[in-house]
């Protein structure tokens, strides 16, 4: 099990991956920039976000709108921004390959000529639908934001989500636009994968083609890390909502993607929160029947990760109950660690996993996506194999050590979300959070 | 050799590709067993489809179909509700239940060496489950939970209201999971009798694709369904071609009230056209140009020119009975009038005054042909787009006669089936949001449930 792939760097720092699989007559183009909302500062977050926007609406050959010619030429396509990375991807029939290289190198290389205010003015517009339609009118919408800033301190560059503050959106210039596309849009700060139905020496030359005359540019300056307290009071905020349930939001630091321990909590968070039989699930829905719902999750990110666990409570129950019986269980875990039958489980589970994520070549989580996202956070696009390792490698000891230092021993960020007016269904001593 | 910048390229002839060649075959037991061998990754999918959902739900209870289909996994043949899924997350397996208005579809996917065991498990979801009082009892708790948080949920509510009022007391009323009062009245005897009406071999069609041959497929699906048997004596299933033509529309302007809402959501739309419609192909590609993709007409206008929202989008709603046209969109609050004016221009230009455009036929088309094998590329895909074909009873060579149909067509068909099947005089119009922000004429104000 592995995503073969030919690999060749550009003399201006581009990576070209190319990875052949010819079932059916397509190619994904995928490129991945080494931007995302951790690259901002404070009073002017959300700009990677908006930016990428922008990557949609012309370059300076084709300044026409970036989807027109690639839907007429049947292809799928789309892009995304993170807090890491920010990628964007075409799936287009073989013949379009050209085509799709020709418009991803162009606003590379050329972006700015064809930028313009009223383009700029427009997709901000957009980008505020975007958050209102996604944050701020939909039930626990602004949670997310709650957590990550009393998880990180405010010159943290996790501090913010990726969509940003309102006023700081329009805060944004078009200068700001030039100087983010300078800093952060050179090649040597890509990487372009493609897998499909594709020759990979000729992939490679194509590459050449169409991306080797865009001028390379200096490093980006490396993000500042302020160190976090791990140790301290835990931090409890409370939200009202438009909301008939309320739900409670627990949220631990916990290691960075790829790092000693972040396979064994991404296994965690399954055993604890997938499916009818994990504990979770099985202890707080199935059995108790406190909650109606439940999830965990490992959120794996660059430089430091969040472990979070979301319960929301049944009608008639409280999220103190709900509190008490997550708490009952994980002090299970790490007093006995997971049992035999839940590491066979999560184990078969992470396998298969494993297999369904070579089922496309493109879009998100498609074999050109993992490729790119092995190469920039890794250096090593090759890295499928080891990954499955790490998981592999996973037992019940390990995630039980886990659980203990970064659970039990680690600062907890505790959120309760609660129907407008009923502050008193909020876990005790929770202040008013402050989100906009 | 640098690139040429003054022309885009000119793609190339497209590739050959061969659609999935379906072998048809029918148990002893009525059981329809398709198989496709799609040998790309150990794995294979599974769908088992019967033709009911929410439509063949009895008037009087809403949601019983989905509310059916959610207890088949809670505890089946010799397994208990736990024991189940313990079973599934051994082998890896991926179990989805998807319940529409007039099918649900249970279907797994499994790595290709636990093919056998995982159609055990799925016999045993599909054929033999429980049906137990207490686990019945805690299901609908959980679904009536689930209700009422989508009364916050603005698309949700936005669906709901719509659905109403075009279809009113038809079949298509009410969405497949029902509602709240609806669930509380439901019993365990309403799912046993619904189970052996629906669940039966002779209704259903098993596909299974993956990395295994036809036998393969054929004979680990016999082995796990030949012991299938119809219950006697059940009523038939609910005909969707016998189904009444939904009465008109009682308002067409509605306004649910959500104070302070920071968006309005918004459905403007009609009852449209069956599955069976012979304009199938030619509204395919209408939709396309008029707001089925990014570079659409509708999504032009309102989000790249104007800005009033994140996306717009327009779609026919192809069911066994004539289902809805809807354009869907959520908009800032202070331009809800002017977004709604904008939408119903849009579909109403498209009928004549602002004509199908060759140039337009040529991307809408494109885009259903060029992309068109993309569709296939995992067997999860494959299994579904075959299951369309059983549901609907499409002809064999469906998928290789799909493109050829699509080029076919000219911009005056186009416009034609427009004229012909959107009509502005009927169009509904449905806004979830802060009524102190919609100006305009609004027939009727709901309160947010």
């Amino acid at each position: 099990m592995d995503i073969p792939f030919t690999a060749h760097t550009l003399a201006n720092g581009l990576d070209v991956l190319v990875h052949e699989d010819h079932a059916v007559p397509i190619v994904a183009v995928n490129v991945w920039y080494h931007v995302g909302s951790k690259n901002e500062v404070p009073g002017r977050t959300g700009f990677a976000h908006l930016f990428e926007h922008l990557m949609f609406e012309g370059s300076q050959h084709y300044d026409r709108g970036y989807f027109h010619p690639l839907q007429e030429a049947g292809a799928a396509l789309n892009g995304s921004t993170n807090a890491d990375r920010t990628n964007y991807w075409e799936v287009v029939p073989s013949g379009a390959l050209e085509l799709a290289l020709w418009m991803e190198s162009d606003r590379m290389g050329y972006l700015l000529p064809a930028l313009t205010d009223a383009k700029f003015e427009n997709q901000r517009d957009v980008v505020l639908n975007e958050r209102r339609q996604n944050y701020e009118n939909r039930p626990y919408g602004l949670a997310g934001m709650a957590i990550v800033s009393a998880l990180y301190p405010p010159d943290h560059p996790y501090h913010w989500l990726t969509i940003g503050e309102p006023d700081d959106l329009r805060a944004a210039r078009l200068d700001d636009v030039r100087a983010f596309f300078k800093t952060y849009y050179g090649p040597a700060n890509a990487s372009l994968a493609l897998a499909g139905d594709i020759d990979a020496a000729q992939g490679i030359a194509l590459a050449e083609q169409y991306f080797a005359e865009i001028d390379g540019a200096p490093a980006p300056p490396p993000v500042n890390v302020p160190a976090l307290s791990s140790n301290g009071e835990e931090t409890r905020l409370l939200l009202e909502d438009r909301v008939e349930l309320p739900r409670l939001y627990l949220a631990w630091h916990s290691p960075a993607l790829f790092a000693e321990e972040d396979a064994e909590l991404d296994l965690l968070a399954e055993l604890l929160g997938s499916g009818k039989t994990s504990r979770l699930y099985r202890a707080l829905v199935y059995e108790q029947r406190v909650a109606t719902e439940i999830a965990a999750a490992q959120n794996s990110r660059e430089l430091g990760s969040f472990f979070q666990i979301v319960a929301t409570a049944a009608p008639g129950r409280t999220l103190v109950e709900v509190e008490r019986a997550i708490a009952d269980e994980m002090r299970q875990i790490y007093e006995s660690g997971p049992t035999a039958a839940e590491m066979e489980r999560c184990l078969a589970q992470a396998e298969a996993h494993f297999v369904y994520r070579l089922q496309t070549v493109g879009g998100f989580g498609g074999k050109s996506d993992q490729l790119n996202a092995y190469n920039v956070f890794l250096g090593e696009p090759g890295y499928f194999r080891r990954d499955l390792a790490r998981y592999r490698e996973a037992t019940a000891e390990r995630l039980q050590r886990a659980a203990r230092q970064f659970l039990a021993g680690g600062r907890r960020v505790a959120v309760s979300v609660v129907p407008r007016g009923r502050i008193a269904l909020a876990l005790p001593d929770s202040s008013p959070a402050v989100v906009a | 050799m640098a690139a040429d910048r003054s022309a885009l390229p000119i793609p190339g002839p497209e590739r050959p590709f061969t659609f999935p060649d379906i072998r048809r075959r029918t148990l002893g037991n009525g059981l329809r067993v398709w198989t496709v061998e799609h040998r790309r990754v150990p794995l294979v999918s599974v769908i088992v489809l019967v033709p009911a959902g929410g439509s063949a739900d009895p008037p009087d209870r809403p949601g019983l179909a989905a509310i059916s289909a959610d207890m088949l996994d809670e505890g089946c043949g010799d397994l208990s509700a736990l024991d189940v899924h313990d079973a599934l997350g051994r082998i890896g397996a991926h179990l989805d239940t998807d319940v529409g208005y007039d099918s649900t579809l249970i279907g797994l996917t499994v790595l290709a060496r636990f093919l056998d065991r995982g159609l055990a498990l799925l016999a045993d979801i599909v054929t033999r489950p429980r049906l137990e009082q207490r686990e019945f009892d805690r299901v609908r708790d959980l679904r009536v939970n689930r209700l009422l948080q989508l009364r916050d949920l603005p698309p949700a509510v936005a669906d709901r209201v719509f659905a109403q009022l075009l279809y009113q007391n038809h079949p298509y009323g009410h969405l497949p999971i029902g509602t709240e009062r609806a669930l509380r009245a439901v019993t365990l005897r309403d799912v046993m009798t619904f189970h052996r009406r629906v669940f039966a071999p002779g209704h259903a069609t098993l596909i299974a694709v993956g990395d295994a041959t036809h036998d393969e497929l054929t004979a680990a699906a016999e082995r796990a369904f030949r012991a299938w048997t119809a219950a006697k004596e059940t009523e038939p299933l609910p005909d969707p071609d016998a189904f009444p033509a939904a009465a008109p529309p009682v308002s067409r302007r509605v306004l649910v009230h959500r104070a302070d809402a920071a968006q309005s959501e918004l459905r403007i739309g009609h009852v449209a056209l069956s599955r069976r419609t012979p304009d199938y192909h030619a509204l395919l590609v209408l939709n396309m140009i008029l707001g089925g993709q990014f570079v659409s007409r509708v999504n032009m206008n309102l989000r790249e020119q104007k800005g009033y929202t994140y996306g717009a989008r327009t779609a026919f709603d192809f069911r066994r009975a004539p289902g809805p046209f809807v354009l869907q969109a959520s908009v800032q609050s202070n331009a809800t009038a002017e977004a709604a004016e904008e939408a119903i221009a849009e579909i109403a230009a498209i009928r004549g005054e602002r004509p199908v455009q060759p140039h337009e036929l040529a991307l809408g088309r494109a885009a259903l042909t060029r992309g068109y094998p993309r569709s296939f590329e995992t067997a999860e895909q494959v299994a579904r787009s075959a299951a369309q074909l059983a549901l609907y009873g499409l002809p064999d060579d469906y998928f290789t006669t799909f493109v050829p149909t699509v080029l076919k067509l000219t911009p005056e068909d186009i416009t034609r089936a427009a004229a012909q099947h959107l009509d502005p005089e009927r169009l509904v119009t449905v806004i979830v949001g802060d009524r102190e922000r919609v100006p305009g004429e609004v027939m009727l104000v709901m309160d947010s449930p």
